[in-house]
């Protein structure tokens, strides 16, 4: 955290909601990917069988670090909570992962909201657990 | 694209519903994600737009600043295959761009709402009603009160009929998960009015 002294002058907007400023797209190496698959919040991902092995790429630590997550599906927003990254920073790590077969993704629906039953376990669930 | 994984071990993709908690500044999001769910941090880099910095150039993200936006982020497991995902929406309406990517594929939104300050849950109820999100207004009651009967909260807040009022203590789990309940409720009816 840095001291309120040091915020420049320009940024004076940032409140509570805003942490330090980064440079969180270095770990990427400043890749953004234009045209490449999208990661909604809630798409799932999970590594494919041997994907470090297997992988077509150069995996850095960050690539090896999200495969471990995801033995079984992980939420993109569970994924970069979890590992403390950057959204766009897991992102364009998990773009990396797909171009190269090593994870295969799920996306949720938009569209479609749960059944009812479904619905009714929630609210169930919300009540006794 | 992606190819199936031949691992058979691999659990299936869990079926995720998203609920937004909305409000303004210190209105207690972040309470309630954390006395309902496991809450954990979630970082969100916005690259700053301020003149220098600005370019056409979209791809050129590289030495950029950018700043880190938290949002509140929590989770409910139920059974294997039902996962509750809260967010906490950032309580600013430079975090708009936010919002729209939170908001697609909601199921709905917790707008709460502080009676000292109604007027700061104002945008987040225009934002909802506009994208006809369904959503309900949960009023945090501080201190355990607060003065104004749910008639007169709703009449200041010129709220459709049809949404839901309630009271609750975001401090509390279950007066938190009914909140979250009251909001599944108005969806299911929403839904079966529409039958
Ligand atoms: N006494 C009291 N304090 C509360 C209540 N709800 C929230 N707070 C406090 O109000 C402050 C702001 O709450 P927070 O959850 O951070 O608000 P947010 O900005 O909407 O995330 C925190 O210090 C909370 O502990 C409440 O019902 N009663
Ligand atoms: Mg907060």
């Amino acid at each position: 955290m840095r001291a309120d002294g040091e915020r420049p002058e320009s940024h004076d907007w940032l409140d509570d909601d805003a942490g330090p400023l980064v440079r969180s797209f270095a770990l990427t190496g400043g890749r953004a990917k234009p045209g490449a698959a999208t990661f909604d919040l809630l798409s799932h991902v999970t590594a494919a069988p041997f994907a470090v092995q297997r992988s077509t790429i150069h995996l850095q630590p960050e690539h090896r670090a999200i495969l471990a997550r995801a033995r079984d599906p992980v939420s993109v927003a569970e994924l970069a909570s979890h590992l403390g990254y950057g959204l766009g920073v897991v992102r364009v790590l998990l773009a990396d992962l797909l171009e190269a077969g090593a994870i295969t993704k799920v996306d949720a629906p938009s569209d479609h909201l749960p059944d009812d039953d479904v619905l009714q376990a929630v609210i169930h669930g919300l009540r006794t657990s | 694209m992606a190819s199936e994984p031949a691992d058979g071990r691999a659990r299936p993709v869990p079926t995720a519903i998203k609920i937004l908690i909305a409000g303004g500044f210190g209105v207690g999001k972040t309470t309630l994600v954390g006395a309902v769910s496991e809450i954990l941090p979630l970082h969100t880099e916005e690259v700053l737009t301020s003149e220098s910095m600005v370019s056409d150039d979209l791809s050129g993200v590289e030495g950029k600043t950018t700043t880190t936006v938290t949002m509140d982020f929590g989770r409910i497991t139920f059974g294997d295959n039902v996962v509750l995902y809260l967010f906490g929406t950032p309580g600013q309406d430079r975090f708009w761009f936010l919002w729209d990517e939170l908001a697609l594929g909601a199921l709905g939104a917790v707008v709460l709402a502080d009676t000292r300050r109604l007027a700061d849950c104002f945008p987040s109820i225009d934002y909802f009603e506009r994208r006809e999100t369904p959503f309900i207004v949960a009023v945090n009651c501080f201190y355990g009160e607060q003065p104004f009967e749910a008639d007169a909260v709703r009449n200041a807040l010129a709220l459709d009929p049809n949404v839901p009022l309630v009271m609750c203590d975001v401090r509390d789990r279950k007066s938190g998960r009914e909140v979250l309940i009251a909001l599944i409720e108005h969806v299911r009816s929403l839904r079966l009015a529409r039958l």
